[in-house]
């Protein structure tokens, strides 16, 4: 049995996932996070010894493309769906390390 | 640096190589280096949606070459994962890498050290993934601007056991896997454009202790004198925090190479949990024993049996041959000259000198030196058969290299510099030395050995260096009957 999501948890992960929670809506989230788990917990309880773990649903392998150049970059087009974008640089807020 | 008697310190590297590859390792943009910003960032690597990656199968046949060249194990099956982190410079949100079934598995490097043993160093893994794009922080002020030209270039990662024991090991270790990496044209192992980046796991431990100590990892060093600057500091940082009954906490710390300071970036409570899954945009990776092969036969011969070959079948001494076979490029311009002149020896004494010297004087590479194998051959043959002394084979070397020769026996037919090894031209001259200088004649007789060195440069000068000087020796000696 999986364990339970706490409040700790639960702001741990928002913290993570750069998702705010807001208080009114954390025991609607607890709930439908717990809920998840325990379809994890249904499914621990399937017989899986000797069965590789699947890598991919589809029972196929991915095909190698050739070391070329294909794309053509048309900066200025890519560049419209930026919401900052100057200098050909893609601007954000301050971000240092 | 010496580590403090009652301490050991534990060592494991992360390199990043770029491959050099002409696209992406996920899209068919170019990798080249100092392009106009996001010029080379197509819709795949800007991670808009709706895109598919593809995958590059030079990534997959250089990191096979590295995965060889190391004696490590290829796994025939693959496959890609996400790494889930949010940093402007990774659009997608997530770094396509390799967790579970990375490219190659184990393998090992033997290192020199500085007293002249060696050590081998164990890898533990190496695996693709793509690199991250970059931010400039001082553009303005307030903003952070994403240059993604580096997003999508294929990266491997090669990742060390904790064998290193100190910096300057760390240091070996770092440089002889940059030149696997170039003489296996895997990477262009160029460090100022940020081929090749390290991060250093360190820790300390009492040397009584069996288990690790508590690590800290630095990231990002781009060259190996920060690389060593860093060990060096941190290895201080954790003995002195130690020793003054302080505790360590794990940690990713930042090396600043102008304060020569390590700083801790984050700790392990605060670590991203990066949330790994396989990637499902791609399917695993099979490759067969032909795509291996193919490879293998397309490998040239490392530099460690290469080496062995010229000691072993050239003859060369052990400092030579390892000194010729370590850059490939280098090994392949000798064994020409020696192929083609049939003087193994020789050809290693030219190249390690003369050639070596004038190329560093200039700094060249070997690619780009002026004088072809063919004409040094057809220089070595001259001074075989005695056309020209050793003297004037480095003028007339000298000649080629500046471009004033067509061809060695030209220049040296032009300019009259045959030797001269006919005896009825050296004679006389003896003579006349012989009773110009008496008093030196008859020290040389009464056994001044020394004094034969006087006479034959004397000959050497009058003859402007095309004597003989093995049959001036032989003159003087028949002149004054020793």
């Amino acid at each position: 049995m999986p364990t339970q999501i706490d409040e700790k948890t639960l702001s741990q992960m928002s913290t993570l996932a750069a998702l705010p929670v807001e208080p009114s809506q954390e025991q609607q989230t607890l709930a439908a996070l717990n809920e998840v788990l325990d379809l994890v917990a249904m499914l621990e309880s399937v017989d899986v010894d000797g069965v590789l773990p699947l890598a991919h649903p589809l029972e196929r392998y991915q095909q190698l493309s050739a070391d070329a150049v294909t794309e053509h970059v048309d900066r200025e087009a890519l560049s419209r769906n930026a919401p900052d974008f100057e200098a050909g640089l893609y601007f954000v807020p301050k971000v240092i390390e | 640096m010496n580590i403090p008697t009652g301490w050991q310190v534990d060592i494991g590297l992360e390199i990043h190589a770029q491959l050099s590859t002409e696209a992406k390792i996920f899209s068919g943009a170019s990798t080249t280096f100092g392009n106009a910003p996001n010029s080379q960032a197509c819709a795949i690597d800007l991670g808009m949606p709706g895109v598919l990656p593809k995958v590059n199968a030079a990534a997959y046949e250089k990191a096979v070459r590295f995965g060889l060249g190391v004696s490590g194990t290829i796994n025939r099956e693959s496959r890609f994962d996400r790494k889930n982190y949010f940093y402007p410079d990774l659009p997608k949100g997530y770094q396509i890498t390799q967790m579970d079934l990375p490219i190659v598995v184990g393998g090992h490097v033997t290192i020199s050290n500085e007293d002249g043993t060696q050590k081998v160093i164990h890898i533990t893994r190496a695996h693709l993934e793509e690199d991250a794009g970059k931010s400039i922080h001082d553009f303005k002020p307030t903003q952070t601007g994403v240059d993604l030209n580096r997003a999508g270039t294929p990266l491997l990662e090669i990742v060390s056991e904790p064998d290193l024991k100190n910096a300057s090991e760390a240091v070996a270790y770092a440089k002889a896997i940059h030149h696997l990496l170039t003489y296996l044209d895997v990477c262009d192992g160029n460090m100022a454009e940020g081929s090749l980046r390290f991060d250093a796991n360190i820790s300390v431990r009492r040397v009584d202790a069996e288990a690790l100590g508590v690590r800290s990892e630095i990231k990002n060093l781009n060259s190996f004198r920060f690389l060593e600057q860093a060990i060096h500091y941190e290895i201080e940082r954790q003995i002195d925090t130690l020793s003054a009954g302080g505790v360590l906490a794990q940690d990713t710390r930042l090396f600043d190479p102008e304060k020569l300071e390590t700083r801790a970036m984050r700790s392990k409570e605060t670590a991203t949990d990066y949330r790994y899954f396989p990637e499902p945009d791609l399917l695993p990776v099979k490759i067969d024993e032909s795509f291996i092969d193919r490879i293998k036969a397309s490998m040239p011969e490392l530099s460690g049996t290469r080496a062995s070959r010229f000691e072993t079948s050239l003859g060369l001494p052990t400092a030579d041959a390892q000194l010729l076979a370590g850059d490939r490029s280098l090994g392949d311009y000798f064994e020409q000259l020696a192929t083609l002149s049939g003087q193994p020896r020789l050809a290693a004494n030219w190249v390690k000198g003369d050639i070596l010297s004038r190329l560093r004087e200039q700094d060249l590479n070997i690619s780009e030196c002026p004088v072809s194998p063919e004409a040094m051959a057809e220089l070595l043959g001259l001074t075989v058969e005695n056309v020209v002394s050793g003297k004037t084979a480095k003028a007339v070397f000298a000649a080629l290299w500046e471009g004033d020769a067509i061809s060695a026996s030209t220049y040296v037919k032009e300019h009259g510099l045959e030797q001269v090894s006919d005896t009825s031209a050296i004679e006389p001259l003896v003579t006349e030395l012989l009773r110009e200088h008496p008093k030196q004649a008859d020290d040389l007789k009464a056994g001044k050995s020394k004094l034969m060195g006087f006479f034959v440069g004397k000959v050497m000068q009058a003859t402007s260096g095309t004597a003989n000087p093995q049959q001036v020796n032989e003159i003087l000696r028949a002149k004054l009957g020793l």
